[in-house]
């Protein structure tokens, strides 16, 4: 198993590699979840009527 | 198939249906991710003259070829959006953009630490690196344009123009290594070593590829979820919600 880490020397490299990538990812999926929440109790407090969107449209 | 198409260019239809394709693909990348790391880190032979660190390619080539897929396929989009006025179609594009922009960041970060053991350095200023570098400024670019402009409709043509005419960037990287003599070789895998291990490691690499496909998929219609709440709220359909009514 510690062979297999450490990649007859390159584990450093590998590693650092594929830990930065999943770190990133990791990131990207808590930012997309927490821009969700932000966006949706935003929507809860719009009251209804045209969007924000289709009222710049139409200017 | 009589399906009408159009129908999806809505955000009100196709929010939905974002929302069922979400979690296969999600779910598809997380599969392919793990079938591809265990051929390429445990299943793979050592390269006899590159070591074991030539299973850095595994994330790097995907990562590099969606990093300017994705680029193509937001100025599509873009363009799109800018040729009919379409919302949904720049949503896609705005959408697509951080995703693009991570991957460009893994390309770049797994290409540094397989350069510094494979060619004695993280980085140079060769044709391929300095043109993936600039195409990771484009991205981060549209980002910040986009948030630097209040009016979304604005802001739409603005990130359209400038993502198109940031394509010019992308034959510039994939040929890059043709047109200059530079650094960055190639081709990525020799294939002609031997069979056996060459479709192995060809194996890892397209496994690692469709897996990066389905978590950009996933990971932008997530997104273009959230950017439709975010413009379309105060609509009626969005207000009946059962995420936003607070039902769910």
């Amino acid at each position: 198993m510690s062979s297999f880490f450490a990649m007859n020397g390159y584990g450093f490299y590998i590693w650092s590699a594929y830990g930065i990538a999943v770190l990133a990812i990791v990131v990207e999926i808590l930012l997309l979840r927490s821009h969700r929440k932000a966006v949706l109790a935003q929507a809860r407090s719009t009251p209804s009527g045209p969007a924000p969107d289709s009222v710049a449209a139409t200017e | 198939m009589s399906t009408n198409w159009f129908r999806y260019a809505s955000p009100a239809t196709f929010y939905p249906l974002a929302g069922t394709l979400v979690p296969w693909f999600a779910a598809g990348a997380a599969v392919l991710t793990a079938i591809g790391l265990y051929i390429g880190l445990v299943a793979a032979p050592t390269d006899f003259q590159q070591g074991d660190a030539y299973r850095i390619i595994f994330l790097h080539v995907p990562a590099a070829w969606m990093s300017m897929f994705l680029y193509v396929v937001m100025a599509g989009w873009s363009a799109l959006a800018l040729g009919y006025n379409t919302r949904l179609s720049a949503m896609m594009a705005q959408a697509i953009a951080p995703t693009g922009a991570l991957m460009t960041l893994i390309a770049l970060t797994s290409g540094a630490f397989w350069g510094r053991p494979t060619w004695g350095t993280y980085w140079a200023w060769d044709a391929r690196m300095t043109s993936e570098l600039i195409l990771l400024f484009l991205y981060l670019g549209v980002i910040a344009l986009r948030n630097a402009i209040e009016d979304p409709r604005r802001a739409d043509r603005a990130c359209g123009v400038l993502a198109l005419t940031g394509v010019v960037n992308i034959p510039i990287i994939y040929f890059s290594v043709q047109w200059w003599n530079t650094l960055h070789q190639g081709a990525t895998v020799s294939l002609t070593k031997s069979p056996a291990m060459a479709s192995i490691m060809l194996a890892s690499m397209l496994v690692m590829a469709f897996a990066a496909w389905f978590y950009a998929i996933a990971a932008s219609l997530a997104r273009v979820r959230t950017i439709i709440v975010e413009r379309e709220r105060g609509a009626a359909w969005i207000a009946a919600l059962p995420e936003v009514r607070g039902a769910a």
